[in-house]
């Protein structure tokens, strides 16, 4: 019997097996495979100020081993959210990672306020700032590949949400620097770190000679990103472990299909994991993969999941 | 839990030619008893470790609750990509892992009216069975089946066994009538007295068949075959401008809230050219610069 809960940044998750934003629409649908309550935490799908009808389609683009992705944030918005989306999770007992965004940095903040104000709050346990998706029309808009703008939102998110409550920041793999953003969104009150967003891509239909995308670009996710994302984590944590940038919990995200994967980035140092494109794939894989990371972790011989995190830092060969 | 859909490792019991498509029979227990005509089963395809993530989503043709080998469906498939290659090739016994019923099924009229059934290509497949329940209520029931050529069209001899009446249509005149289904579905129409169209293939056929039901008195009801990549709702890429009850217009997903619509509801106008757009008028619609 493997102890599966994590604590990050003071709220104390029972297991860290989560779905991953934009993969798990806001629980009723998956809610038919599996309780959703049973996972660690229920990540929403990302939600803004007002509703929004995202890209024009096709959105979608089989890649190997994954797909890029071009909804454009689609959603009711913060209000309608409010009112169905979150009284809906509580009441199923699912405790909350919300992930929100803002055209601008000050509407990041009006999402939060009235994210706060909802009567449903209490089972929020924390937010998670989507400062990375990269289908927005104007990638400047990506907050999360400038330090500078990334700090901007991450205070305004950090004001408005209540202390005990821990923010995320998610960033984007697709900089020169990711250690540097982190920094910089630590420093600016993120309680934690959310890695990654999608990787921006093209594919050509080959018949029509065009983008296949109606938007162009998209956002590649799946098992062929999960490298990246194992890297992202492990140069974050390695650079927290020197003491080069402050210390704090991170999410990894990226590709994980099988406890296996989950694996990886918990040892590179994940306190929690979520699945996302994989449950296009099979519905029931966030669950499942919570009953294999337990497996693996107690196949290695370890008694808590926390003591698997980080242990491929130690395990280095000399050289 | 009740759900409505059920996840199943399902098993090949079997696969046949059926023109240019393959008919698979699979056992999937538990899905025949909760599907309905118009619902639709999604695939997984090349097994647990494959490199094709995405489901592939097929209008369930017929159901068994229970045979020999448990509750069965039957979908039909065309190959044109690696994922649909797969299936084509699977034999008896293989393992195909299934999610389904999924989707909204086709609305049956309370009173018994006269019925048209239009299928394009392979899109004709869930109609057999549409057209079984609706002769059960009391319904006349007339088929029409166009394709491109003969060897495109699915189910013409079984259409002569359960409807009262068959056209068929190919582009090129290889069987029935030169042309379109909508070259003829008007005369049918107005021939069996119809009040429901219901049809099932391309978009472009679609549109046809709801202007022609329009112009003919009739309700169209068409199942649309966009490319999904879960089918469950969670990824939001199959979505279509539809027109709700307040009159508004919402991208929303074919797999959820369709994928049969009212062919009056669906905003052909932003559709055309392997791309649909988005309204300017829709809820939550880009402004200038887009999104």
């Amino acid at each position: 019997m493997v102890d599966m809960t994590t604590t990050l940044a003071g709220t104390t998750l029972p297991n860290p097996v989560m779905t991953a934003s934009g993969c798990a629409a806001n629980g009723k649908e998956l809610h038919r495979f599996f309780p959703v309550s049973e996972l660690g935490a229920f990540v929403t799908k990302t939600v803004m100020r007002d509703p929004r009808s995202g890209r024009p389609t096709p959105r979608m683009a089989e890649t190997p081993s994954g797909m890029l992705n071009s909804i454009g944030l689609q959603g009711p918005g913060i209000d309608a959210f409010c009112e169905n989306d979150l009284p809906w999770l509580a009441e199923q007992g699912a405790r909350v990672l919300v992930s929100v965004a803002g055209n601008t940095a000050e509407e990041f903040g009006e999402v939060v306020q009235r994210l706060v104000a909802s009567p449903a709050w209490s089972c929020v346990v924390g937010v998670e700032a989507n400062i990375s998706c990269p289908n927005v029309a104007n990638r400047g808009l990506v907050f999360a590949c400038d330090p500078v703008s990334s700090e901007r939102v991450v205070q305004i998110v950090r004001t408005r949400v209540p202390e005990g409550v821990p923010v995320f920041a998610k960033l984007t793999p697709d900089v020169t620097d990711i250690v540097a953003i982190a920094d910089a969104a630590l420093r600016a009150g993120a309680d934690g770190l959310t890695m990654i967003n999608t990787l921006l891509g093209i594919v050509v239909d080959t018949d029509l000679l065009r983008p296949q995308l109606a938007g162009v670009t998209g956002g590649l996710s799946g098992p062929a990103v999960r490298p990246v994302a194992v890297r992202a984590v492990w140069q974050v944590v390695g650079a927290m472990r020197a003491g080069t940038i402050p210390t704090a919990p991170v999410i990894g995200v990226g590709g994980v299909r099988t406890g296996k994967d989950a694996l990886e980035l918990v040892a590179v140092g994940a306190s929690a994991v979520q699945v996302g494109t994989a449950t296009f794939n099979d519905p029931s894989a966030p669950r499942r993969v919570l009953t294999e990371l337990e497996a693996e972790v107690a196949r290695h011989g370890f008694t808590r999941f926390t003591d698997a995190v980080g242990v491929a830092h130690e395990r280095m060969v000399r050289l | 839990m009740s759900s409505g859909v059920v996840q199943v490792a399902g098993e090949v019991i079997a696969n046949r030619r059926a023109g240019a498509y393959h008919h698979l029979t699979l056992v999937a227990p538990g899905v025949a008893e909760l599907a309905h005509p118009g619902q639709f089963v999604a695939l997984a395809v090349g097994g647990p470790t494959s490199a094709n993530l995405l489901r592939r989503c097929f209008s369930i043709h017929k159901v068994k609750p229970s045979g020999t080998y448990g509750g069965t469906v039957d979908v039909v498939v065309a190959a044109h990509g690696p994922g649909t290659q797969w299936l084509t090739e699977r034999s008896a016994h293989d393992p195909v892992d299934v999610v389904g019923p999924l989707g909204r099924p086709f609305p049956l009229p309370a009173e018994p009216v006269p019925c048209v059934l239009v299928g394009g290509g392979y899109g004709s497949a869930p109609l057999f069975w549409l057209a079984e329940e609706l002769r059960a209520r009391g319904c006349h029931v007339e088929m029409v089946l166009g394709a491109a050529s003969e060897d495109r069209l699915f189910g013409v001899v079984e259409a002569r066994r359960t409807a009262d009446g068959v056209t068929v249509t190919t582009d090129d005149g290889s069987a029935g009538r030169r042309g379109w289904v909508s070259d003829v579905l008007g005369e049918v129409v107005d021939r069996s007295g119809a009040g429901v169209v219901y049809a099932c293939g391309p978009m472009g056929m679609l549109r046809s068949v709801t202007e022609v039901a329009d112009a003919h008195g009739a309700v169209a009801q068409v199942a649309v075959e966009e490319s999904m990549a879960c089918g469950i709702g969670v990824c939001m890429t199959c979505v279509m401008p539809v027109r709700g009850n307040d009159g508004e217009t919402r991208m929303v997903r074919s797999c959820v809230e369709g994928p049969v619509f009212r062919g009056d509801r669906v905003r052909w106008d932003a559709i055309g050219g392997g791309i649909t757009r988005v309204p300017d008028d829709a809820v939550g619609a880009p402004r200038a610069g887009g999104h």
